[in-house]
């Protein structure tokens, strides 16, 4: 059975449709992604799952329980980071970790996972003083120290530095590892790439793609890119007639094409046939961020 | 009632020094200033040979829950939905609604120690007998209360920001005090304004605590104007009032 169910999922503010018809699974102990532009309704849409909106239409079932009929026992099993949300200015940080370990039957020790989040420095500064990012990692905190099935992440790394940014990828990489299940909703296609098992790319209400992040680059029209700065020019028409080719743009001399592996081959017979060195040769992968971009521009379109 | 989330309102109300010295010491502090005047301290025909001082106990009393009700109640709560704790809150097994009681629990406890504060100020400071009928006086002192915070709960509702809640707060604080008798006590008042002021929740109140104080029980007038007063205005907040 699947921890999470959203099937149809509709939600409009005054007359407009922000969540339309979303529909995706999540199974145990997998990381699913949520990436999309801003105002796509990714926020809604886990709004939705955590019981803090009502949909207009559509289903929403977490471990099999309705999150708005049923919200008491979703509660005990999901934990939430809100992407605004803010505790009582002069709570302590140490305070707020022992509030919310006092909400659950059954919680972690809230040391170690304060430890990890490099918050023991801060227990005894009030909740009003600490910078974003340490916010974001009391908020991280204190969606896990329930020790949920479910967490729903919106924003999880936003405001922190890199290395923070690195320490709690690792965190919710353990996390999973002990079988609680994942929802992330973010913008950063690296750390999209790194944690999510499957990702579901939503633009304007709608699923535009709903595939593992190998699984996007791939299908995404430019999923191979070559960059090279030819010794002569080359012939504009033989290079648009490339066969797989999705783009192509030159900048002061340097070609990048984005295409297939077929495209690469046509591009090196090409330059043998013409006699043309290729400068500074690059075959690299397209990353998430191109297939991203391919994905929402063509929902757009 | 959820004991961690009463104990860390607690907490953070001892954390605020301005809704501190409202309150607990501002209502007694008055009583201390208008004390000091030795003009107060004569017996007045007017005032059925009791002192100025003797009527300013109660008003003070009723003070101390107007200020925590009006101005700090919604303040804290509007606040509390404004910067998203409530909405924080709302996805953890406790609900909200605890977050709601222990606020009301802080605020009414405070305003009653106020108003023993100003009692036992009363008392030993300038000789002011306490309440000769203290059951009366508790039975009129717990509606006073209940109505100040059901009133400050109703503005909570009404405000979105904590700027509107101030505004709407200072309001209905000002003529609260006047009802009251923080200008004038409402035994000075002249009759018909009396008998209007009694129709109000904190003139009622006053009426109710000032019968008490002379050892009689309170009029089932007046305490029925204040549970009236508690139940339409608890309907209205229930009615009106948003998570987020």
């Amino acid at each position: 059975m699947s921890v999470i169910e959203v099937s149809e999922l509709r939600k409009s503010y005054g007359g407009r449709a922000v969540v339309d018809g979303v529909s995706f699974a999540v199974e145990e102990g997998e990381i699913f992604g949520i990436l999309g532009p801003n105002g796509a309704g990714k926020t809604t849409t886990v709004e939705c799952v955590e019981g803090l909106r009502i949909p207009d239409a559509g289903r929403v079932r977490v471990t099999g329980l309705d999150p708005v009929a049923d919200h008491a026992r979703v509660a005990r099993v999901l934990g939430a980071q809100l992407q605004e949300s803010e505790l009582q200015a002069k709570l302590t940080v140490r305070e707020a970790l022992e509030l919310y370990t006092a909400f659950h039957d059954k919680p972690l020790d809230w040391r170690p996972l304060a430890e990890r989040l490099g918050l023991t420095q801060k227990l005894t500064t009030r909740f009003g003083k600490l910078s974003g990012g340490q916010k974001q990692r009391l908020f991280i905190a204190l969606a896990l120290v329930g020790n949920p099935r479910v967490v729903v992440l919106d924003e999880l790394t936003t405001g922190l530095d890199p290395r923070a940014r690195r320490d709690t990828w690792e965190l919710i990489e353990d996390i999973r590892a002990n079988g609680v299940t994942v929802l992330l909703v973010t913008h950063f296609m690296e750390e999209a790439q790194r944690l999510c098992d499957r990702i579901a790319v939503i633009d304007k209400g709608r699923i535009a793609a709903l595939d593992t992040p190998a699984g996007l680059i791939h299908r995404s029209a430019g999923a191979t890119v070559i960059s090279f700065t030819p010794s002569a020019p080359l012939d504009a028409h033989d290079l648009n007639t490339l066969p797989g080719l999705a783009s192509i743009e030159d900048r002061d001399g340097r070609l990048t094409l984005s295409g297939t592996d077929e495209t690469v081959n046509a591009v090196i017979t090409l330059l043998a046939r013409r006699h043309v060195t290729a400068h500074q040769l690059r075959v690299v992968d397209a990353t998430l961020d191109d297939a991203f971009l391919d994905l929402t521009q063509e929902a757009t379109a | 009632m959820n004991t961690a989330v009463l104990r860390t309102e607690v907490r953070l109300f001892r954390r605020e020094p301005g809704a501190l010295f409202w309150i607990l010491l501002f209502p007694t502090l008055l009583l201390v200033i208008l004390g000091s005047i030795p003009s107060f301290r004569n017996h007045e025909a007017d005032l059925g040979g009791l002192r100025t001082i003797d009527v300013y106990v109660p008003v003070a009393v009723l003070l101390g829950l107007i200020v925590g009700g009006l101005q700090s109640m919604p303040q804290t709560l509007t606040g509390y939905r404004e910067r998203g704790i409530l909405r924080r809150m709302s996805t953890t097994p406790v609900r909200p609604t605890a977050l709601l009681t222990a606020q009301m629990t802080v605020y009414g406890g405070a305003a009653l120690a106020s108003a023993l504060l100003a009692l036992l100020v009363g008392r030993f400071a300038f000789a002011v007998r306490l309440p000769e009928q203290p059951a009366g006086y508790l039975l009129a002192l717990v509606p006073a209360v209940l109505v100040a915070l059901a009133l400050g709960a109703v503005i909570s509702a009404l405000s979105r920001t904590t700027k509107i809640a101030g505004a709407i707060g200072s309001a209905v604080f000002f003529p609260s005090m006047f009802c009251a008798g923080v200008w004038a006590p409402v035994q000075t008042m002249p009759d018909v304004l009396a008998r209007i002021v009694g129709y109000t929740p904190f003139g009622a109140a006053a009426e109710a605590l000032n019968r008490a104080a002379a050892g009689d029980w309170p009029g089932w007038t007046h305490l029925g104007v204040l549970v009236v007063w508690t139940v339409l205005l608890t309907a209205a907040a229930s009615r009106w009032f948003r998570w987020e």
